[in-house]
């Protein structure tokens, strides 16, 4: 039985095995029967082009198997499916499992590291872990205690590992990987701890450090280029890592490269963001704060940033940049662009020439957001790229020790990691949002390595004046910078969307539903509902002819500590706590895959 | 300084751990309860009867000074474990119950200690916060908070009214903060 699955497997790597890893890979990626990387694809669409599944047949959809984790707690990212393999990952302790298809899931292999737990209480938002990545006949799995570990995608024996981080002053891991070419590109978390962001290259073979990029510090640390370097079309100048911060705080200036990382191989680039610069208390930390709140675009090979954007200078909020860079070619004015686009957590939505980092449309993708009034986008202003911030919510401005209220969106974002989905076909994409706003009152904090570096007391609430729930999953229009509809949830939508060729469009819910819409409408087509909340991503494979699609079911993540006893309303009379709806009376902890397909 | 105080009553924990072990489903105390109550003030902190430190609610619905900075570090250090409120998280038990259920030396000894549950169905760990001044200078606001919480003597939210920061626990503070 394993020697039939052994070159099962070995047939699907076997049609391009002269060719480099990447393009191995790459392979992989464009037959749409495999899932063979978190994102769907390098350019992050989360789109398959399978069409067994359609807006006319998916309301048959039944559950096909199911698959328990063993693991409570959230379960972000998805499954991968390379051949007759499909490799499971779970939350802290990172168990992967290998599990052949063509034998009903039976387990070929587990791999469960040996982690000191006192990794988990230094993770910010619960365990979560966003899931393996698949390359060279490799699994690599990014524990999270930041040891990156090579196994053999046959076998799950050890090939190689090696240390990324340092847990004890706050670093850990909660992302994917990103396999490019022959190397493996790694981030870090710790935000919330006064970490230094970074972003590392590892050579894919023997798991040696290639090079190390930070997001704050010497140009020799940042990677950058005072001369080629661009921010918004001008070169950064020396020392631009440095010089937007007072004496030496750039050392703990957070930064932390945690999101969902795409790649062009054409242009030879790869695009991420930067999180919040520490503390959460802005009147400590006076300048822009670079290259904190960033968008990225860097050479995979050197590490060398070509160009960035500063989104949101000086952070006030915890509007973290690190969400998805979609990439796509579209019609632009009649000309043809290769475009990047990014639903930001302080919630506008970028629209950029990934070649060039030229700033397109920068529009609120909830009407909601109030914290600013929106982006300069005359490219002879002083101001240019810059969000022209509201006083009333500015927490710098009303300074410490001062309760700063009604700011839309909260601290989770208008959107948070939740990935969204792109449609060729409709030209629309599909984004999960928060629908939450917050109170927010700074004050002084002093530094300890490895402890929490906060600074702020949050409060958040449903949107005010709204529909009364916490989320939305909406179409966007990245051209026009313009919601084209909004489906209102009454929880913030935290799993990552799917859109096929069947004209569907996939995404779950923090009550455990797992919904199928009309890509075009937006209308409900189908629902069931998973053991548990969704926090992870749908994905779709094919096997043996038939079409399947697979959600992780399991409540946790920052959804699970702020949605989990419900919000209060602060506009409520005396009394009326708990007038908004607890997840906590809809779903428990669990931790399952369910995979779905059409009755035969 | 404080936080050498509370290092050293930590230290007494482990012989006090006997004191706090709660029945399954009590019925938690009330705000009369004299664990509860506040029976005297002293430069605007409140204690009980057995100088424990406690909350105080006047009628109008003011708080004293300990209990909103308690509410604000609460939100700052704990709560993204423990939810907000002290209402608890899909991984961390609610704070408010706790504070309620547990002896205080023994809440104390947690807090700067840690605390870790790792088996087979659990991976629960609380880390220790003995170095982290922003907690353990604030350590006795965070729990009269939760106690106030735990009685829903103050309701979810943040306190609408509260007392002045007296000069005392200014000086506390700064000596503490560094």
């Amino acid at each position: 039985m394993k020697n039939s699955l052994l070159m099962s497997a070995a047939m699907v790597v076997g049609l391009s095995a002269t060719a480099s890893a990447n393009e191995a890979l790459q392979g992989l990626i464009d037959d749409p029967k495999q899932w063979a990387i978190q994102t769907g694809d390098y350019e992050n669409t989360r789109y398959s082009e399978l069409d067994q599944i359609t807006k006319d047949n998916v309301g048959d959809l039944q559950v096909a198997w199911t698959f328990s984790t063993g693991v409570l707690r959230g379960h972000e990212g998805s499954p991968l499916v390379i051949g007759d393999m499909m490799y499971v990952h779970t939350p802290f302790p990172n168990i992967v499992y290998a599990l052949n298809l063509a034998e009903d899931g039976k387990i070929m292999w587990k791999y469960e590291p040996k982690q000191d737990p006192n990794v988990i209480p230094v993770m910010c938002c619960d365990t979560v872990y966003r899931g393996t990545a698949y390359a060279d006949d490799t699994i690599f799995l990014h524990q999270a205690d930041t040891t990156l570990v090579a196994l053999d995608a046959k076998t799950g024996e050890v090939k190689w590992s090696v240390v990324n981080g340092d847990p004890s002053i706050g670093e850990t891991n909660t992302a994917t990987v990103l396999p490019v070419k022959d190397k493996v590109i790694v981030g870090i978390s710790g935000g919330e701890f006064g970490i230094r962001g970074h972003v590392t290259a590892y050579d894919m073979k023997t798991g040696e450090r290639v090079w190390r990029a930070y997001s704050m510090g010497p140009d020799s640390d940042t990677l950058m280029d005072p001369e080629n370097t661009t921010h918004l079309g001008k070169p950064v100048g020396a020392e631009s890592g440095t010089n937007t911060w007072e004496g030496d705080q750039w050392k703990i200036g957070g930064g932390s490269t945690w999101g969902w990382y795409s790649y062009d191989a054409e242009l030879d680039l790869f695009y991420y963001g930067t999180g919040n610069p520490s503390t959460w208390n802005p009147a400590q930390r006076p300048g822009d704060n670079r290259w904190s709140m960033t968008i990225m675009a860097r050479n995979p090979d050197t590490g060398v940033a070509k160009w960035l954007y500063q989104m949101t200078p000086h952070d006030e909020w915890d509007y973290d940049g690190v969400n998805e860079m979609i990439l796509t070619d579209q019609e632009v004015d009649g000309k043809m662009r290769k475009l990047l686009t990014h639903p930001d957590r302080n919630g506008l939505a970028y629209t950029m020439d990934r070649e060039t980092g030229e700033l397109l449309v920068a529009e609120k993708f909830d009407p909601e957001v109030n914290w600013t009034t929106g982006v300069d986008m005359d490219p002879d202003s002083d101001t240019y790229g810059r969000p022209a911030v509201v006083a009333a919510y500015s927490t710098e401005q009303n300074g410490e020790d001062v309760n700063s209220t009604g700011i839309c969106p909260a601290a989770l974002g208008t959107k948070d990691q939740q990935p969204s989905a792109y449609s060729p076909k409709t030209g629309l994409f599909y984004i999960p949002t928060n629908h939450v706003c917050m109170d927010y009152e700074p004050f002084r904090v002093s530094y300890t390595a490895g402890q929490p570096y906060v600074g702020a007391t949050l409060a958040m609430y449903p949107a005010p004046g709204s529909h009364g729930g916490m989320g939305n999953f909406i179409a966007w229009d990245n051209i026009e910078g313009k919601i084209k509809w909004s489906i209102p949830e009454q929880f913030s939508v935290w799993s990552g969307a799917l859109a096929t060729a069947g004209d569907v469009v996939f995404y779950g819910t923090l009550e455990g539903y797992l919904k199928a819409i009309d890509a075009s409408t937006g209308d409900e087509l189908y629902r069931f509902k998973t053991p548990s909340g969704v926090i992870g991503n749908v994905m779709t494979y094919e096997h043996a002819g038939k079409q399947y699609i697979g959600i992780l079911s399991g409540i946790g993540g920052w959804a699970g500590i702020g949605l989990a006893a419900g919000l209060a309303d602060p506009n409520a009379g005396l009394g009326a706590v708990g007038g908004y709806a607890a997840l906590s009376d809809y779903t428990a902890l669990g931790g399952q895959l369910t995979v779905f397909a059409l009755p035969n | 300084m404080l936080t050498n105080r509370r290092l050293l009553s930590a230290g007494f924990v482990g012989l006090l751990a006997f004191v706090a072990a709660p029945g399954l489903a009590e019925t938690l105390p009330s705000r009369d309860d004299p664990a509860i109550a506040a029976a005297y003030e002293e430069g605007g902190r409140y204690f009980t009867e057995d100088d424990i430190p406690t909350f105080n609610v006047a009628e109008d619905g003011t708080v004293g000074w300990p209990t909103f900075s308690g509410f604000r570090r609460y939100h700052a250090e704990c709560h993204v474990c423990h939810g907000p409120d002290g209402e608890g998280s899909t991984y961390a038990p609610a704070l408010k119950t706790s504070a309620l259920t547990m002896d205080y030396y023994d809440f104390i000894g947690v807090v700067a200690e840690g605390r870790q549950k790792v088996n087979a169905s659990q991976n629960s760990v609380m880390p220790s916060f003995g170095t982290n001044p922003n907690v353990m200078c604030y350590l006795d606001d965070i729990y009269v908070y939760l106690k106030a919480r735990g009685t829903e003597a103050v309701a979810r939210g943040r306190p609408a009214k509260k007392e002045p920061k007296s000069d005392l626990i200014r000086e506390d503070e700064d000596a503490c903060m560094g």
